[in-house]
């Protein structure tokens, strides 16, 4: 099975879809490197280019892209969901 | 890559800086000599004027930003001579004295007592000369350590995290490597990322003078009584899947490789030595690569995700994507397909080698995307409002 999720760091909290993800898609991660991650269920429609959660993720929570902080959690979120404006905000403004 | 590949041809100017272009400009000093440049660049073919809407009452700091980057404009190696008209003849004769220090053909007229039809007549009777002067000029081969290039991204998306400013940053390290000069900048997109950018500082002095700039530009957006949600990341980058700042900004600076930072540009300043050079700059597009240019960057690479179709007057911008939607929506604009990154495809290093390869080709003249649809966005960096 080809990947459709790309992540920076395998400990990462968020993967970014390569090609647009359906709800209910079940989408294989690998690293840059290719190594082999997981496989998640994605629960709504994910556009190519955004990020799906790769585990659940706490209201408040800092999410973890690159191995660092992007922003932190405003709502808390499900593995395999959409992760963007409406559920992170950045930390800094 | 293989060193037989690297057959570069340029044109060494009088001060022994290479250049990738061969343009003759009319650089007008300030808005209201637009109609008259513009209208040389109408009767000599192969010269082109850069108008611009500034250059009157200006003062300070923005004043001499504004001198630094019209300086810059005809100094940079890409332009073989200049035609300089202002309205005065003293700031027109200063924007003159600092491109003749490069040794290459300048001069200045002045519109007050003669009207824009006698300063276009010998205006355009020197461009002509200038034209016919600069037509015989040869390229002629040199080493990838003496080029100038920068790097700038726009309408980013996460696709230059994971694929275009990495293969940019690996083109930066072979080319610094190789002992050329590299310039990249955008204070407010390196938000959430600063440490890194401090840690690959060259000296501890250069990690400083790097922060102070940083926190100084922090500051001017507080100062205002504003943040930058909204506008950093924009609507486009939001559109292409970036939610933060610190998300852009850890995408942005893949961009600079592991290259150690050298040191600390003003805008539109130039690098004093080889390397890589953090430029203290805005992150419009447009600004930063005019900027860029004016700091003596023959070549830029611009990495775009969502599609921005920027270009500049005298610098070949290469534009790399990929995202595959953008490469196969707005081909016309892209000169080096990454998208088979995302499919893992193809490796980091061949990304590099596919870079370079484009590079070669349009340093020895194969015109870019931007330049052949006349994508000559010149845009000067105003510091605050005028006099």
């Amino acid at each position: 099975m080809e990947h459709s999720i790309l992540m920076h760091e395998p400990e990462d909290d968020v993967g970014v879809a390569v090609v647009d993800l359906k709800a209910g898609t079940e989408a294989r991660a690998v690293t840059l490197e290719g190594r082999y991650i997981g496989t998640v269920k994605v629960t709504e429609d994910i556009p190519l280019g955004h990020k799906v959660a790769m585990r659940d993720i706490s209201e408040g929570e800092e999410v973890i892209k690159y191995g660092r902080p992007i922003g932190r959690a405003t709502k808390s979120i499900a593995k395999g969901s959409h992760v963007h404006i409406h559920n992170i905000k950045s930390m800094r403004w | 890559m293989r060193k037989e590949n690297l057959k570069l041809m340029g044109y060494r100017r009088e001060n022994g800086r290479i250049g990738v272009r061969n343009h003759v400009v009319i650089i007008p000093v300030d808005d209201l000599s637009n109609a008259a440049a513009e209208g040389v660049a109408h009767l000599v073919r192969s010269t082109m004027a850069i108008p611009h809407p500034y250059g009157r009452l200006q003062f300070g700091e923005d004043l001499e930003l504004t001198f630094r980057t019209l300086i810059g404009t005809g100094r940079n190696p890409n332009v073989a001579a200049a035609i300089v008209i202002g309205i005065e003849p003293n700031w027109t004769e200063r924007i003159v004295q600092g491109i003749a220090e490069t040794g290459k053909p300048v001069e200045g007229f002045s519109i007050e007592r003669s009207g824009d039809l006698k300063t276009v007549e010998a205006a355009a009777r020197r461009a002509v000369q200038f034209v016919q002067w600069a037509s015989e000029l040869k390229r002629e081969p040199f080493e990838l350590g003496e080029l100038v290039v920068s790097a700038k991204c726009g309408e980013s998306d996460t696709t230059l995290g994971l694929a275009s400013n990495p293969a940019v940053g690996r083109v930066l390290e072979r080319l610094v490597d190789a002992g050329a000069t590299a310039i990249f900048g955008e204070t407010s997109e390196i938000t959430g990322a600063e440490d890194i950018v401090a840690s690959q500082a060259a000296t501890p002095e250069v990690a400083e003078e790097f922060m102070r700039a940083f926190r100084s530009y922090q500051e001017f957006i507080k100062s205002q009584g504003v943040d930058l949600l909204g506008s950093q990341p924009t609507q486009g980058n939001i559109k292409g899947g970036l939610s933060t700042i610190e998300e852009k900004a850890l995408g942005n600076i893949q961009k600079i490789g592991r290259n150690k930072v050298q040191s600390v540009l003003a805008p539109a300043e130039e690098p004093k030595g080889p390397g890589l050079h953090f430029m203290d700059s805005s992150s419009a597009a447009a600004e930063m690569v005019t900027l860029c240019a004016a700091a003596g960057s023959v070549a830029h690479f611009f990495a775009t995700g969502q599609g921005n179709v920027v270009g500049n007057p005298i610098v070949p911008v290469i534009k790399l994507c990929a995202n595959p939607v953008t490469v196969r929506t707005m081909s016309e604009h892209i000169d080096v397909d990454l998208s088979d990154m995302l499919k893992l495809k193809l490796s980091l290093d061949e990304a590099a080698d596919k870079l370079m390869e484009v590079l070669v080709r349009t340093v020895n003249g194969r015109l870019t995307a931007a330049e052949v649809l006349r994508h000559d966005e010149f845009v000067l960096t105003k510091l605050y409002r005028s006099a």
